[in-house]
């Protein structure tokens, strides 16, 4: 088959190819050409390397959540400018726009093969994912709603970190989402964290890192500092597979790593054992 | 004055730094070392000590010993001595100055996001008096991991903010010559964040900052004993629960 040519490696370099664009899509891992639709049905796992492209928030509630039963809550409709930062409204208008969602973040109440479970996904095409007052806003109100309704909280992290055009306002959203997960571990609820690449900075340093279990996607990147200032910073070179997911496991700092396509199957497992525990607490 | 002069101001090697203060303020004052897991990070001093007639615990940032800059290992010695604070009803006081979390392979290594989470968590959920001062730099993480407190306090001419105005300027504008602009816009600077209401207090720089440090301290001890647990921390969540851009 034709596809197969595109494939190989040795086509790699080959760039402005006359294909139509909406039919093929590059692999960013491997830069095999492969059809959209069977990477897309593949939930963004390349079929030719198995390396991953990014998930948006909407292709994640598709790819973890029972059909038909994600309902959306907090959606904001303010426009939060508090530095007055040049230009910044209007990225968030035009973003809002075009992605037809408010933030980085979508929130919502969800069931995972029937568990249900209040659900926060993080979404990196809004300004890299990055956590202003907006969305600590939002990721506390979840924390919030999965207290008040007693039900297990699963939030999904993509993120560069704190959103440097709200300043201060941004970082504080770090001691907001981390002072409700402290609340929420009072409460005895389950909490799980699910790192995807990438989650960094003031993500990383907050909620992300607080779960009870946290699972972290095959090769996400992870960290508190940016690569590019560690090199600057230290003046060396930085070890293969740094910040990687792996690298974490190895490190100690994360539970496990888990499969795209095993990631509801392990989710819904991990609510079974819970929801066990919870039956029979009542008797 | 321009805030980035501020800003030099608030990094000069001339400034004191906490151990001055701590000096001047406690008798006796013992050190305590170490996280229990795997060193002891000079960069964090911790100890308990007597101000007046006022057992504490102090924990600060040393700007001369690795910049200021905590390792891992640094902010978990915070949380243990935070919980030994609060297991022996000390108030805690801690001293801020730094330029960031210690930022290098080993802090990755080691868990610097968990570390700094895990301070942020803890503290907000201490049962005692907490109070934290911004005695220079306040950089990022790794100063607001220290100050998850009742009350912030600022020297006049220290600072606080999400980044340094030069990291600022060269993420969003590719460009650190910006740095005196970014400066100004981040709003940084002890009044702007008095007028944003993040801090408490400010502290004048007139050359008597080790007494008026002390004595305002002396009156915070004095206001919040006795400690009621409960509505402390209610008033402490409420504080960062609403806070929300404009």
């Amino acid at each position: 088959m034709i596809l197969d040519h595109f494939r190989r490696k040795k086509y790699k370099a080959v760039k402005n190819l006359n294909i139509q664009p909406d039919i093929l899509i590059q692999c960013p891992e491997c830069s095999a050409m492969i059809l959209k639709s069977e990477m897309f049905d593949n939930h963004k796992v390349c079929p030719s390397c198995g390396g991953y492209m990014k998930m948006n928030a909407r292709e994640r509630i598709n790819l973890i959540v029972d059909k038909d039963t994600f309902i959306e809550y907090f959606r904001d409709k303010h426009l939060r400018d508090p530095l007055k930062f040049p230009k910044y409204k209007e990225k968030q208008l035009e973003l809002r726009k075009k992605l037809n969602q408010d933030e980085a973040v979508i929130c919502g109440i969800g069931k995972i093969n029937d568990h249900k479970a209040v659900i926060a996904v993080m979404d990196t095409q809004f300004m890299m994912g990055s956590m202003g007052t907006i969305v600590g806003e939002k990721i506390t109100k979840s924390i919030e709603l999965s207290i008040k309704k007693k039900l297990p909280l699963i939030i999904f992290t993509a993120s560069g970190g704190a959103r440097m055009q709200e300043g201060m306002f941004s970082l504080m959203q770090m001691a907001k989402t981390s002072q409700a997960i402290a609340k929420h571990n009072e409460k005895k609820l389950l909490y799980i964290s699910v790192l995807t690449d990438p989650t960094t900075g003031g993500v990383s340093a907050s909620f992300a890192n607080l779960g009870d279990i946290i699972i972290a996607e095959k090769n996400a990147l992870i960290g508190f500092a940016g690569q590019r200032v560690i090199k600057q910073v230290t003046g060396t070179t930085l070890p293969e597979g740094f910040q990687r997911a792996e690298f974490l496991l190895n490190h100690g700092l994360i539970d496990i790593i888990v499969e795209r396509h095993n990631l509801k199957k392990t989710l819904t497992d991990i609510l079974l054992i819970h929801n066990h525990i919870q039956n029979t607490k009542k008797g | 004055m321009k805030a980035i002069d501020i800003v030099k101001i608030s990094r000069s090697p001339e400034r004191l730094k906490a151990l001055d203060y701590i000096n001047y303020m406690c008798k006796p004052f013992i050190e305590f070392h170490g996280d229990r897991l795997f060193a002891d990070d000079p960069a964090v001093i911790g100890g308990i000590g007597q101000i007046d007639k006022h057992s504490v615990m102090i924990i600060a940032q040393q700007k001369d010993r690795n910049y200021g800059m905590p390792n891992p290992e640094g902010y978990r010695k915070v949380v243990r001595l935070a919980k030994y604070a609060e297991k022996f009803k000390l108030p805690l006081i801690t001293l801020i100055d730094t330029p960031g979390a210690g930022c290098g392979i080993e802090a990755e290594e080691r868990g610097q996001s968990t570390a700094i989470a895990n301070c942020l968590l803890e503290f907000s959920r201490l049962k005692i008096p907490t109070l934290s001062i911004i005695i220079g730099e306040g950089g990022s993480g790794g100063a607001l991991a220290l100050s998850v407190t009742d009350e912030i306090w600022m020297l006049e001419n220290s600072v606080y903010s999400i980044l340094s105005p030069e990291g600022f300027a060269s993420i969003l504008w590719k460009d650190t010559n910006r740095k005196d602009q970014a400066a100004e816009l981040m709003r940084m600077t002890s009044y702007h964040l008095m007028a944003d209401g993040f801090i408490n207090k400010i502290i004048p720089e007139d050359g008597g900052e080790l007494y008026h440090v002390k004595n305002e301290i002396l009156s915070f001890l004095e206001k919040v004993l006795p400690y009621t647990a409960e509505k402390n921390l209610k008033k402490r969540y409420e504080k960062y629960r609403k806070v929300l851009g404009r």
